[in-house]
């Protein structure tokens, strides 16, 4: 019974988890964007600095009608969403934040491989909307996005393989007992990669080529409306806190800090999220979208190669130290 | 699967016979075959129906189920490959593909082919021939559920490793030889066009 008991409240932590922090991320984007852009933003929702916005949002959504295009496949149309957002669910219990057994939601043996698995069966749910809408636009956002995963998955599987090398495992929290602070040099070039594909991966400008809704109209959601399009706009959030938290678990050492290690170590791992959602904002708020030409290029001649050339240096120096 | 069978066979030292029947099957034994039934119904109905894409997300369920099973036989390392492998490159690439076509919604008239009995054939006899194989090599081997896991990375990457390095650097060789001869056939392709007058200039080279 209190086997049963231990799972169900850790199942409840991370469900929580991954309910509040997804929405804290976009209440940061709303407010950040505001700021760099000198603008005020939505400001009157709940009074002060219309904290309530996001709720506001949220009701707006469920009132509004669920509509099918007639011409849609109905059953595929209808599952795409929950196809997008449960992965990121199930990868949340597997990052550790801190260094006991009760930090994280789920020891994986392989928790490296889970987690990268995982999150790449999320893009299905992109596919099928961009497929059942019969919708032009959003087959134009499937094929892109289909697209996008075949060039940024590599290089993201090569840089994760990198750590995995560099730790000798590829459990998460067995990868951050191996940590030292060298690492994050050691590693730097591959932590750039992850992140660069990572942000690919989940169709975050500049790489929102899939999605850009200026020119295909937001892509694959174009015939989304009310909660189902929420869950994929909840999707691409919880991915955005699902990136960071691997970011940093693999390449910035995670519970690990130059101070307060005893029993503070999970605020590391938050801060250290946090930061990095932070500059995920900052990069939407001030790069231009790169052009599907340049985003093929960019991920074949450029990634590919620099997380090749990862492995090889860490390689090197595990050889040497060893 | 071989691989993950095996991986048993060298860790877990065999169990007696003895000890196990079918007539009691434990809640695992259970699982691992509602969720085979499962498996086996999603690859029947990718290769019946009519419909291209669902064709493509029933691979899904039937990889994804074969994954399940291989977590349950309690070869994680195996089982996340697959999914990363199979469900997260290659169906996209399948979908990516049926994208590129005109795979209506609904149902292709055109979506038969005059080979399905000698396919069915030669689809039973792999079968068969699979099954004796397994069966045969594997018929008294239980896997000890309650002891250490013996389909962990450590113990697949050692197994893999020591006794399998052979064949595992002839499939790289092999994997390595189709991407060249990928890049050969894609460099041609353009060659050709390029000799060709283009017609519409520069797009003509495509």
């Amino acid at each position: 019974m209190n086997d049963a008991l231990d799972v169900a409240l850790r199942l409840a932590v991370v469900f929580v988890v991954f309910l509040t922090f997804p929405l804290i991320v976009g209440q940061t984007e709303h407010k950040v964007m505001a700021h760099m852009q000198g603008r005020l933003g939505p400001m009157y929702a709940g009074g002060f600095h219309g904290w309530a916005q996001l709720i506001a949002d949220g009701v707006k959504f469920a009132q509004k009608e669920d509509v099918v295009p007639a011409g849609a496949d109905r059953r595929v149309f209808q599952l795409a969403p929950a196809v997008a957002l449960l992965p990121y669910l199930l990868v949340l219990l597997a990052i550790p934040i801190g260094p006991s057994e009760g930090a994280v939601g789920q020891v994986l043996d392989a928790g490296v491989f889970f987690v990268l698995a995982v999150m790449g069966v999320g893009v299905l749910g992109s596919l099928m909307a961009g497929w059942a809408s019969a919708n032009k636009f959003s087959l134009l956002g499937g094929l892109r996005t289909a697209a996008q995963l075949l060039a940024y998955e590599l290089p993201m599987l090569l840089a994760a393989a990198s750590v995995a090398m560099a730790a000798g495992t590829v459990s998460l929290p067995g990868i951050l007992h191996a940590f030292h602070w060298w690492w994050v040099p050691w590693q730097i070039v591959g932590a750039i990669v992850f992140f660069v594909a990572g942000l690919a991966e989940l169709q975050r400008p500049p790489f929102d080529m899939p999605v850009a809704d200026s020119e295909i109209i937001f892509g694959a959601y174009t015939e989304y409306t009310g909660l189902r399009f929420a869950l994929f706009l909840l999707a691409e959030y919880a991915g955005i806190v699902v990136l960071c938290g691997l970011t940093t678990v693999l390449f910035l050492g995670g519970w690990h800090g130059p101070w307060g290690a005893d029993g503070l170590g999970w605020v590391w791992t938050l801060l250290k999220t946090a930061i990095l959602a932070f500059l995920v904002i900052w990069l939407r708020v001030t790069y231009p979208r790169l052009r599907e030409d340049q985003l093929q290029r960019l991920s074949w001649t450029l990634l590919v190669p620099l997380s090749l050339a990862q492995i090889a240096l860490t390689g090197i120096v595990k050889v040497v130290i060893s | 699967m071989n691989l993950a069978a095996a991986v048993h066979l060298a860790s877990a030292p065999p169990v007696p016979h003895a000890q196990h029947g079918f007539l009691s099957p434990t809640g695992v034994e259970i699982a691992f075959l509602l969720v085979g039934l499962v498996t086996l119904g999603a690859a029947l109905v990718t290769v019946t129906t009519r419909q291209l894409v669902h064709a493509a997300l029933w691979l899904v369920v039937a990889l994804g189920g074969l994954a399940v099973e291989y977590l349950l036989l309690t070869a994680e390392f195996i089982a996340w490959v697959q999914v990363l492998i199979y469900v997260g490159s290659v169906v996209v690439l399948l979908l990516f593909g049926l994208m590129l076509t005109k795979a209506p919604i609904g149902r292709s008239p055109d979506a038969d082919s005059g080979n399905r009995w000698a396919a069915l054939a030669v689809a039973v006899a792999a079968a068969v021939a699979l099954v004796w194989v397994v069966v045969d090599a594997f018929r008294t081997t239980w896997i000890d559920l309650d002891g250490p896991a013996a389909g962990t990375t450590e113990v697949t990457g050692t197994f893999l490793f020591r006794h399998w390095v052979l064949p595992f650097e002839a499939l790289s060789v092999l994997l390595l030889a189709a991407l060249v001869g990928a890049i050969v056939l894609s460099r041609k392709a353009r060659a050709d066009a390029d000799t060709t007058p283009a017609v519409h200039g520069k797009e003509g080279a495509r």
